[in-house]
């Protein structure tokens, strides 16, 4: 026995990757083939599941009422509007990132090598506060009587102008800004590493044929960074597409994401099998943006520079 | 035009995005000294060290001045209570992480065996499906697993099994592994093994060459890996909120809990101690390896 396992390579190797491999089948692989499967269930009274396999949660979430036919007065969007909502949020959030933080890793990158650490340390302090805890300072910033409509009348008053203080609280806009600052970091730093390999020698040949700045950036400096833009949307968006804290907090009852849909089925509207469904949705809808996003500009390293 | 000439443009996006990551910060440590107990507007620091006074909502006095609120969060049971299953869950799930981790890679990276390209593929399932979907699926495996054997095994009242501390821990390894494997593979890939050889060469077994030899050299590796895992416990609300049970609360499900409630300046002076506290953690630790370096 000791014999074997000391000249068999391929058993050590197994008996190593083993706990690993008991982790990830059991409380990833399994727990998705569980949801899938409750998502074909029904519900009963109490929040438990009926194994049976029907389509009716996933119907009803692309607007079909079950039972009720492809009549027009059977469809309600509500559902729809959630997941189509959550989409563009997400699409919109992951676009103003890109727009903040390339300008910002592009400085770092250009910046003395003996200050881009300190630069880039700069980028994580603020990503050691809590995730809610920085949700929770956004509240703070932007309800009716907070910080920034205080900056405002403050300029206003010396400005001698009038002013009602703004509604920003409880907002699609006020989501917006605070997923964007809850991501932005994990674009800066993969943006970083692509800008950085760039040999600057590049940026003096595309001078020396001529290229203005507009030129240079557009036909090397972009193209060479795409895989950090790559790696950091994919970074971005699938956290975005399913957090519920967020809207939780800085939308208020306002703005229902996919991720504050599931999170009710299983705690207040106790229908595990329709947020399984949702889920499910969510988990097919990411992974179908990512394959397309990959596939077209191809998925650097940069995503382990994180 | 030199393109290695700043633009303004670069530079003062860049002053603005440094202002927009700060300013919430500058905000949350600013109210954690705030008089006012309703902590919507500022109201200025608690000047006065003595017993604790109140004016209506207003924190005139109090025996540890503009600390006030400092104090209160050091006696506040909730708290603390949290603060240990925080730091109880994330340096377990850690120490367990770094282990397997590292032991899956050397598997992935040394070895050749039947189910390497499942067991490579599957480590990239966490990166790829929101943090929402694995919470769900894990608390429907728990909780339909716990139903079937409290019922089977017949168990009743306290010796039912629940969620709690160790279906928290669990669920953080199973989020933190992947990071510790590809960290520590990545590690492993621009690694020479003619050290190995020369170890082995020179007469030491393969116990004593892995002792001395392959894991010095991959200690850099472990240990990153092990800081992403710790920093990603620390921080894990989604997963945490779907997996714990009564008494296994931690720091960010307390304070998601109060933000839907009463919120006073303690939840500030929760995070700026956090943030102090994470500062000068990552403070010493760069200190420590720019020494051995």
């Amino acid at each position: 026995m000791f014999q074997r396992l000391r000249e068999d390579k391929a058993l050590q190797g197994t008996l190593l990757i083993l706990p690993t491999l008991a982790v990830m089948v059991g409380l990833l692989i399994i727990p998705l083939g569980l949801t899938l499967i409750i998502s074909f269930g029904q519900r009963t009274a109490d929040g438990g599941v009926i194994y049976t396999f029907t389509l009716d949660n996933y119907l009803r979430l692309v607007g079909i009422t079950p039972g009720c036919g492809f009549k027009s007065e059977c469809f309600d969007p509500l559902y729809a509007n959630i997941l189509w909502r959550s989409l563009t949020l997400a699409l919109q959030t992951t676009a103003l990132v890109i727009l903040l933080a390339y300008p910002l890793s592009y400085f770092i990158a250009r910046a003395p090598l003996k200050r881009r650490n300190t630069f880039l340390f700069m980028v994580l302090v603020p990503l050691w506060t809590n995730f809610v805890i920085r949700v929770y300072a956004w509240m703070m910033i932007l309800r009716t009587q907070g910080v920034l409509n205080g900056i405002l009348g403050w300029l206003a008053n010396l400005l001698g102008l009038p002013f009602v203080p703004l509604e920003m609280l409880y907002t699609p806009s006020a989501v917006l800004v605070g997923m964007v600052y809850e991501f932005l970091p994990f674009m800066i730093l993969p943006i970083y590493t692509s800008l950085e390999k760039i040999d600057p020698a590049l940026y003096e040949a595309a001078a020396d044929l001529g290229a203005n700045a507009a030129r240079t950036f557009l036909r090397v400096t972009l193209p060479l960074s795409m895989p950090g833009i790559v790696a950091g949307t994919i970074l971005v968006f699938i956290p975005v597409m399913g957090t519920f804290i967020v809207s939780d907090i800085l939308g208020g009852r306002q703005v229902i994401l996919i991720g504050n849909l599931i999170q009710r089925q299983f705690l207040d509207a106790r229908d595990p099998t329709f947020g399984s469904a949702a889920s499910l949705i969510l988990m097919v809808m990411t992974l179908i943006v990512t394959y397309f996003y990959t596939r077209k500009f191809g998925f650097g390293e940069e995503i382990v520079a994180v | 035009m030199n393109p290695n000439r700043r633009s303004p443009f670069v530079n003062l996006m860049t002053i603005l995005v440094y202002g927009f990551l700060y300013l919430p910060i500058i905000v949350l440590i600013t109210f954690s000294f705030n008089a006012s107990k309703t902590n919507i507007t500022f109201q200025g620091v608690v000047s006065q060290v003595g017993p604790l006074k109140m004016q209506g909502s207003l924190v005139v006095q109090s025996p540890c001045g503009p600390f006030h609120w400092f104090c209160e969060l050091g006696k506040n049971k909730d708290v603390l209570n949290a603060a240990r299953n925080t730091l109880t869950i994330a340096v377990t799930s850690t120490i367990i992480s770094a282990l397997i981790g590292t032991m899956a890679a050397l598997a992935l990276q040394r070895y050749n065996f039947r189910l390497k390209p499942f067991s490579q593929l599957s480590l990239y399932i966490p990166i790829v499906i929101p943090e929402i979907v694995m919470g769900i699926g894990i608390l429907t495996l728990f909780s339909q697993l716990f139903t079937f054997l409290n019922s089977a095994l017949g168990l009743t009242g306290d010796a039912r099994l629940a969620l709690g501390i160790g279906t928290v821990i669990l669920s953080h390894i199973a989020f933190s592994v992947p990071f510790v494997t590809l960290v520590v593979q990545a590690r492993l890939q621009g690694f020479d093994q003619s050290f190995e050889e020369a170890a082995m060469d020179l007469g030491a077994n393969e116990l004593v060459t892995f002792w001395r030899v392959t894991l010095p050299m991959l200690l850099p590796g472990v240990l990153s890996g092990a800081l992403m895992a710790f920093t990603l416990s620390l921080d894990d609300f989604v997963i945490t909120f779907f997996t714990n049970g009564p008494g296994s609360t931690t720091l960010p499900i307390y304070v998601y809990g109060l933000l839907r409630r009463i919120i006073t300046p303690q939840v500030n002076a929760l995070s700026t101690v956090w943030i102090l506290l994470i500062f000068s953690a990552v403070f010493l630790l760069q200190r420590l390896q720019s020494r051995q370096a």
